[in-house]
């Protein structure tokens, strides 16, 4: 799917990046602890949050994320969004909930991004 | 051999605003380098939690970039207060941050395993009352 197939499934708001919604996203992930997303996340991919801080754009800036998924209907703040614009990053907000939107948008095809394996096998003690 | 860039960041104990400008710069200047792709996801993730652990642990210290031809090097050195037992640091999910850290989305104790893991040499040594270092190298190509 594109973002605007995320933006209609989510009935969502465009706050940045209007002009990307034409771009393909496969999969997503859905966190507000950055610590994890920062571990875990290995691909260019969609942040689901309802965490609105700056640290959600830095932390999307290191990993070359695509799109950020505010839920709940959360608006991050004016300095927050210029600083996503600037990094080129699409910026949506819903007034689903970050399990609905979870849902919504697995219903129409898009998946978890996959964690990967090695991961797996050193985390086990 | 050859060092074909060396920058130091001050990071500040606390300095919760600014965490991450430094990395923004590291990503940056590796970009101009030519530095793409895994390593430069690799440095980017690194660098962002060795500045955070220095924000929300250290009583302060510098993070050092430096690029030879064939490693990317970043080091983190603080004044303290020095990690007690650092094979508990290591360890996931282990954690000593406070609330301010955790609010901002932080603090799930995988700042230093993920470090290790996304870099291909790293190095800590720590001394109570002193301060920790922590070198980490990034191959290139």
């Amino acid at each position: 799917m594109t973002i605007q197939d995320m933006v209609r499934v989510l009935n969502a708001r465009v706050l940045i990046g209007e002009e990307k919604l034409d771009m393909p996203v496969y999969t997503a992930c859905c966190s507000d602890l950055m610590s994890d997303v920062l571990a875990f996340v290995d691909e260019k991919t969609v942040l689901i949050t309802g965490l609105t801080n700056p640290h959600v754009v830095r932390t999307s800036e290191m990993l070359d994320l695509k799109c950020l998924v505010f839920v709940r209907g959360k608006v991050p703040s004016e300095e927050i969004l210029d600083s996503a614009e600037e990094q080129g990053l699409v910026v949506i907000t819903t007034k689903a909930t970050a399990f609905t939107a979870c849902g919504l948008l697995y219903a129409e095809g898009l998946r978890g991004v996959p964690v990967p394996l090695e991961w797996d096998m050193e985390g086990k003690k | 051999m050859t060092e074909l860039i060396r920058s130091s960041y001050p990071v500040e104990t606390a300095d919760y605003a600014s965490a991450g400008s430094a990395s923004a710069d590291i990503k940056r200047k590796l970009k101009q380098l030519g530095i793409t792709g895994d390593v430069l996801r690799r440095v980017s993730v690194a660098s962002y939690e060795v500045e955070l652990n220095l924000v929300i642990h250290s009583l302060g210290g510098e993070l050092t970039l430096s690029v030879f031809p064939e490693y990317v090097q970043l080091v983190s050195a603080d004044r303290g207060p020095g990690i007690p037992d650092l094979s508990l640091a290591m360890r996931e999910g282990w954690s000593t941050a406070n609330d301010e850290a955790r609010s901002l989305g932080f603090g799930a104790g995988m700042g230093l395993p993920n470090m290790k893991r996304n870099a291909d040499d790293f190095d800590i040594q720590s001394e109570v009352g002193v301060g920790t270092t922590i070198t980490m190298k990034f191959k290139l190509a």
